[in-house]
């Protein structure tokens, strides 16, 4: 017999199972528990949300006054946020002084808006055309008759009526629609190769970038009546409008700037090689690109915009956020300790779903565009 | 020589154009069918929106009764919220016909602004809150006292200088929103609180204890907030001053909204020539013989609008006080109308 080595006479000791990586344990084990440090650090973390939830919850739902219950109950000792006074001071907080038996035409108007919107922000809908088109011509006008009146028999509604979570809206939208066409004008006058244009648009730009948006209100809303023959006055709405359009446009044609520097010579050098004018050029092959790599730039300006309209309050308009403020001050039968912070806690969760809603759409919007240039 | 006709020709073509300016409010409010108003953005009693977000206030009665003497109609008002920076510069560049807004009266805004005080709607003061259980009586047992205040306001010059005007120390706790300065005290951050004391009942009616807190006998300022008209109109300016007359004139009579139409056969000649029954005091304002009377049926007198917006049964709860009329010992007088 020779020697053939080792042979295994006996099994080997089954080894013992291995640490598990799925399940709550082993779970906690890699994240929480995976060092002493992390082990100190995550109980500090766990006492702390043990003691700011409760009082939290406590105050938004568990101790909070429901939409139906009354003035008393808000005041009684521990009550929390005071949903019943947001409640009751609704109308004012979403229509301002609008005549409240003509709340439907702001109604209408924001159904028309949400209606032609939704479509044009949905990528796989048709009718883009024609849905641009009704949203950006005709939806305007329609809503400005509606609102304003004064025409078919509707009760005019001047807009000093006008007031809340509308005027928020009206300058905002407009604000961003009209600020992103001239943003990109000013921004390609800019780089343009004409000397009176580039100067010109320069000029607007550095001049209004320099200025803070509440000297702009101010002016417009202290040093141009001064400058106005007796008796003439621009309204307010639009002055607010102008202003807040202006002030954004510079800063987009900046952003926009930034796209268009982002775009290799080559592709200016193709475009014109293949014998396409400079709009053409514009349209089909630069700003497509451009806008595509500013689109986080973009949408930071618009959600600028939509918070900055509570500057508004200098030009006497009550926003949202002013609507909310007059009425923590002046709604005298629904004081209680926490009336005021109710009412501003409402203010803050408004814009906070429409600036969340833009900033989701926007990376959704980054993540359909994104070809080519995927990380 | 030339020269002379050239100034003389100027001073004529000017004088032309201050008598057209003239008359030229009213018939522009009666173009446009409304009054322009300007208001605060909300000060609870004064102008601020009521449960159903219109208008309403002391203020805003003043503006409705304008209207209601030019068109018969108190309805007939849009309201402008101005800031307290841009309401002069609204008022002369026209863009409201009257500014009626927590205004105080004083010689340089009445003289240099281009503008006219018609009259005083409400004697306002400043004065002082403090906790009752510090067993203050007397704003001259403040001496340092730790005093919250909003910044930039009248209200610090004032309390400088009656500390000063009578040897005792403070310290000031500063903020720039009422609000803050209202939670300050509130937190305890400060001994007291002061501002124009209409401010400080409709302050305290918000606390959670109001009878916690007590408002000192001592008004340390005179603050008479009144409506104001452009200048250089003296027809314009005579319809806000009678205006105002008017409401109080009304409660002296005693005719009230209640009333009027009673009123009317009442035999006391004041009544009659106030009503418009007796001589004609509507026409040469450019107005109707019983503009008075429209003012009292539609808005009413002085004490009705008083304690509808800031009276004792009001949250604000504010006693008449120095705007009582001067028969009962206030100081609100207004002219005879005769």
């Amino acid at each position: 017999m020779t020697d053939i080595g080792f042979v295994r006479a006996d099994m080997v000791d089954a080894r013992p199972a291995p640490h598990r990586t799925s399940g709550a344990v082993a779970w906690a084990q890699k994240n929480l528990f995976a060092t002493p440090l992390d082990g100190v650090l995550t109980v500090l973390g766990a006492i702390f949300l043990l003691w700011i939830i409760p009082p939290i919850y406590n105050f938004f739902i568990g101790h909070a006054v429901g939409p139906a219950g009354t003035v008393e109950e808000c005041r009684m000792e521990n009550a929390g946020a005071c949903w019943a006074y947001i409640h009751s001071e609704m109308e004012f907080f979403i229509y301002g002084f609008y005549d409240i038996p003509e709340q439907w035409r702001p109604n209408i108007v924001f159904a028309l808006g949400a209606a032609l919107l939704i479509p044009l922000l949905m990528p796989k809908v048709p009718f883009k055309r024609t849905n641009a088109v009704l949203f950006l011509f005709v939806y305007p006008i329609v809503s400005y008759y509606l609102l304003a009146g004064g025409v078919f028999g509707l009760k005019p509604m001047p807009t000093e009526k006008w007031g809340g979570l509308l005027v928020t809206l009206i300058i905002s939208v407009v604000g961003i629609t009209l600020s992103f066409p001239i943003g990109i004008i000013l921004a390609l006058g800019r780089q343009s190769k004409m000397p009176v244009i580039k100067t010109l648009c320069i000029g607007f730009i550095e001049l209004v970038r320099a200025v803070p948006l509440i000297s702009v209100l101010f002016m417009a809303s202290i040093m141009l009546p001064l400058f106005m023959p007796q008796g003439m006055t621009i309204d307010k709405l639009l002055r607010a409008l102008v202003g807040v359009t202006l002030f954004t446009s510079a800063y987009m044609a900046e952003v926009v700037r930034g796209g268009l520097q982002a775009i290799p010579r080559g592709q200016y050098e193709a475009g014109a090689s293949l014998g396409l004018s400079y709009w053409q050029r514009m349209y089909f092959i630069i700003l497509p690109q451009a806008l595509k790599h500013v689109i986080p730039g973009i949408v930071n300006s618009f959600i600028a915009l939509f918070k900055d309209t509570s500057l508004v309050y200098i030009v006497g308009m009550k926003d949202l956020l002013e609507a909310v403020k007059t009425k923590n001050d002046t709604a005298l039968e629904w004081q209680s300790a926490n009336t005021a912070t109710t009412g501003y806690l409402f203010a803050a969760m408004v814009f906070w779903v429409f600036c969340f809603g833009m900033s989701r759409y926007s990376i959704y919007m980054e993540r359909r565009l994104n070809t080519g240039y995927k990380r | 020589m030339q020269k002379t006709l050239a100034t003389i020709a100027l001073a004529a073509s000017l004088g032309l154009v201050a008598t057209t300016a003239q008359a030229a409010i009213l018939d522009d409010v009666k173009a446009k069918g409304y009054l322009q108003c300007g208001v605060t953005g909300g000060v609870a009693g004064f102008s601020a929106p009521d449960s159903n977000n219109v208008w309403t206030g002391l203020e805003v009665d003043f503006c409705r009764a304008m209207a209601a003497a030019i068109f018969n109609d108190a309805d007939a008002v849009r309201y402008t919220s101005l800031t307290s920076q841009e309401r002069f510069t609204a008022l002369s560049a026209g863009e409201v016909d009257v500014l009626s807004r927590t205004t105080t009266w004083t010689m340089s805004r009445d003289t240099q602004l281009g503008i006219s005080f018609v009259g005083t709607m409400y004697y306002d003061g400043q004065g002082f809150m403090v906790r009752k259980a510090d067993g203050i009586e007397s704003a001259l047992d403040l001496s340092g006292a730790a005093i919250c205040i909003e910044s930039g306001t009248t209200t610090e010059l004032n309390a400088a200088d009656y500390f000063a005007a009578n040897s005792m120390e403070f310290n000031t706790v500063v903020f720039v929103d009422q609000d803050e300065v209202v939670k300050a005290y509130e937190d305890g951050r400060c001994d007291v609180y002061t501002t124009d004391s209409s401010a400080l009942a409709a302050e305290r009616s918000k606390f959670a204890n109001p009878a916690d807190h007590i408002i000192l006998p001592e008004i340390i300022s005179k603050e008479p907030l009144g409506p104001v008209v452009r200048a250089g109109d003296t027809t314009w300016f005579n319809i806000a001053r009678w205006t105002y007359f008017a409401l109080l004139e009304a409660e002296e009579l005693g005719v009230s909204s209640a009333n009027v139409d009673e009123m009317l056969g009442s035999d006391n000649p004041a009544v009659k020539r106030l009503l418009g029954v007796e001589g004609d005091f509507g026409t040469p304002l450019g107005l109707t013989k019983d503009w008075a009377y429209q003012i009292v049926k539609l808005v009413g007198n002085y004490a009705e609008s008083f304690e509808r917006n800031v009276g004792p049964s009001t949250p604000i709860g504010l006693e008449r006080g120095l705007n009582a009329l001067w028969k009962d010992g206030g100081i609100q007088y207004a002219a005879p109308i005769r």
